[in-house]
């Protein structure tokens, strides 16, 4: 598939999965690939630390949007641009109390404790008003897709049903209204899609199995492919015999230590893509293992190059 | 680093409360941590709180439960484990704390409760730690592990005890509390407007659920607070060993600083930190590593000597980072656990990790 017709498909992508799986390094991966395709991309980070902003070399900017990358000067072939936004659902109250209204009130209602009191009296507001947020940048249409770089582990869940919670729970007001018209955004699949993220190991498969499940049938929000990340480049020659190589013993034996771990690795990896596939019928994007310590702009490149491979190599689908 | 072993710190104290981020192995290091102790002749019992669901099955305890299921097994201690249930310790902690039945019923009843106890950010944390104290307070155990819900921020699980009371702490409880006939029939003017600001917010039903569920707790306050008291006491000195679980991946051990950040700021400190799925040694240095495949790249060694590249890049990298994070953690024991072949579905795997964790 064209990749700029893949970034088309949806305006707001949700970028959830448990921690440890590289579910950052994804949505900027995600952003990125998409920048190349021409499309000029907020990525949003919800968890309070701007952790994708050392992935671009950029400096965090604390809730201000930064521009990570920008390439829109660039048309032939055209690329876009990337801003970085953080919001914290704290903010996200605030803010919506604020522009509803309320303005006079929010210290007040800030340092008396109420604010609590209305967290507590509907569960899921503060995630809610982040999609509220992300879907009043939706609306504004300043950018051609939004990726999400949901809360990690069971809270992606909890972020996800969080609209449905509060239009059950606050059955009149102004919030209840706020609810329905997240709801609207997420279980529409041509504006809304969530892509799951895992690593090729059995309890991370596990946990993407049942999250799908849950996400699709219980919340009715589409599920775009899946991203599998470190995945082991496969390597040609490790069935070369070690006895022939003119080293020394300990060069041998540290050959032999690589060969049956990454083997090892390699056959572990294999039965849980297999078994992925079989599970979940769903198309994956394989991002290869980097060896390197930390994730900056090289490695994100090397990323990006393989996730537009990957899209390249979906069917073209008609619409 | 200090000089202590594991072995030791699982002798010495009586509660161990496990905290990492996700994905690191933390609810399988708390279970091996607990049978450690098993083996060394204790009666320890570990709270888990979402178990893969293979492990649960091979504890016997895929249900969840609030009494410890014992483990049988070949050690001279006691194992036992159970997997938390937050609503019913919710349950059983607004019974024990009422004055009658009739306050207790009228409680778990309301449909605001059912919202706090089910999901409120922070009540899995809160029935971690409710849990904990009531199987220290019974005497039936040497040690108790409590295996923490993955978040962010450690503070979260040491002030979740306080929760309940600093939510009747809050200045709007003290005002529905004041008057007792629902919003509009607050008395004091200020903290009706506030009010009925709030009702415009989430609707009139919702605030007034809200001022029934606070006005239900009346009188029970104190109960909340003395518990709380009591639990950050027995968290807060030698009883109580923190251990900390990260993999040798860049994103978790930089979460494994920034944990031990924040628990210094609570004056508090890690006793242990267990370094989870380390890379096998290769036995050759790194400049090593990368002059051999250069010297093999044009032969039928070139891909071999890629994958020894690869390993010895990866476990140098981690043998850095450990080094960074145990250099941050000076005075706490570290332990490393390889990475193994496979997840840990059974007993005789836990009984691995344990006896890596103690050798």
């Amino acid at each position: 598939m064209d990749p700029g017709r893949f970034f088309a498909s949806s305006r707001v992508l949700i970028v959830a999965g448990k921690g440890g799986v590289g579910k950052t390094v994804s949505a900027a991966t995600i952003a990125s690939a998409a920048s190349r395709s021409g499309r000029s991309v907020l990525l949003v980070e919800v968890a309070g630390r701007s952790a994708s902003a050392p992935i671009f070399g950029v400096e965090p900017q604390g809730y201000e949007q930064v521009t990570a990358v920008d390439e829109t000067e660039q048309d032939d072939p055209p690329r876009g641009r990337i801003v970085l936004q953080s919001i914290t659902p704290d903010q996200a109250l605030m803010e919506w109390l604020t522009t509803h209204g309320f303005k006079g009130i929010v210290t007040r209602m800030a340092s008396s404790g109420i604010l609590e009191v209305v967290a507590t009296a509907t569960p899921g507001i503060k995630d809610l008003l982040v999609l509220g947020r992300i879907k009043a940048f939706e609306s504004e249409g300043s950018f051609d897709l939004i990726v999400v770089d949901a809360p990690a582990a069971g809270h992606a869940l909890g972020f996800l049903r969080s609209p449905a919670g509060v239009r059950d729970a606050a059955r009149t007001g102004t919030i209840h209204r706020q609810a329905v018209e997240v709801l609207d955004l997420i279980s529409d699949p041509t504006r809304c899609q969530v892509v799951l993220v895992t690593i090729p190991e059995e309890t991370p498969v596990n946990e993407l199995i049942e999250t799908s499940f849950a996400i699709e049938d219980e919340m009715g929000v589409r599920l775009g492919p899946v991203v599998v990340n470190s995945v082991l480049p496969t390597l040609a020659g490790l069935d070369a015999d070690l006895v022939s190589l003119d080293v020394s013993d300990a060069e041998r034996n540290a050959l032999q230590t690589a060969v049956t771990f990454r083997a090892g690795r390699a056959a572990l990896q294999d039965e849980q893509l297999t078994r992925l596939g079989a599970e979940l019928p769903l198309d994956q994007f394989r991002l290869p293992q980097l060896f390197s310590t930390t994730i900056g702009p090289d490695e994100l490149a090397v990323l990006t190059e393989a996730l537009l491979a990957e899209i390249e190599a979906l069917p073209e689908v008609e619409s | 680093m200090s000089t202590a072993t594991f072995a030791e710190l699982l002798a010495q104290r009586q509660v161990v409360i496990v905290c990492g981020t996700g994905g690191v192995g933390k609810t399988t290091t708390s279970a091996a941590t607990a049978l450690a102790a098993a083996e060394a002749g204790r009666r320890a019992v570990v709270v888990t709180i979402d178990p893969a669901k293979r492990l649960a099955d091979a504890l016997g305890i895929s249900e969840l439960g609030n009494t410890p299921t014992v483990i049988n097994g070949p050690w001279p201690g006691l194992l036992a484990a159970l997997m938390l249930d937050t609503k019913s310790t919710f349950d059983e902690v607004v019974r024990r704390n009422a004055s009658d039945d009739d306050q207790a019923e009228r409680i778990l009843s309301s449909r605001f409760y059912r919202n706090v106890s089910g999901t409120l950010s922070g009540t899995q944390d809160y029935m971690a730690i409710e849990k904990l104290a009531e199987l220290y307070d019974s005497g039936d155990w040497d040690l108790v592990v409590v295996d923490t819900p993955p978040t962010r921020d450690a503070l979260a699980f040491l002030e979740a005890p306080q929760m309940l009371s600093r939510l009747l702490d809050n200045p709007i409880y003290k005002l529905v509390t004041a008057g007792n006939r629902g919003v509009f029939g607050i008395a004091n003017k200020a903290a009706q407007t506030v009010v009925r600001q709030l009702a415009r917010v989430v609707g009139a039903h919702v605030v007034d659920e809200a001022v029934a569920f606070f006005q239900s707790f009346n009188g029970m306050e104190k109960g909340f607070k003395d518990r709380a008291e009591a639990t950050l006491a027995l968290m807060g000195d030698e009883r109580t060993a923190f251990v900390l679980v990260a993999s040798p991946r860049s994103d978790t051990l930089d979460e494994a600083r920034y944990f031990l950040d924040r628990i210094r700021q609570a004056n508090l400190d890690a006793a242990a930190v267990i370094v989870n799925r380390m890379l096998p040694s290769t036995g050759l240095s790194l400049t090593q590593a990368q002059l051999l495949h250069v010297s093999l790249a044009a032969t039928d060694g070139a891909g071999v000597s890629r994958a020894l590249l690869d390993l010895a890049t990866a476990s140098a990298a981690d043998d850095d980072r450990v080094a960074d994070l145990a250099e941050a953690a000076p005075h706490a024991v570290l332990a490393t656990v390889p990475m193994l072949a496979d997840d840990v579905h059974d007993v005789d795997g836990l009984r691995v990790i344990a006896d890596l964790l103690t050798r």
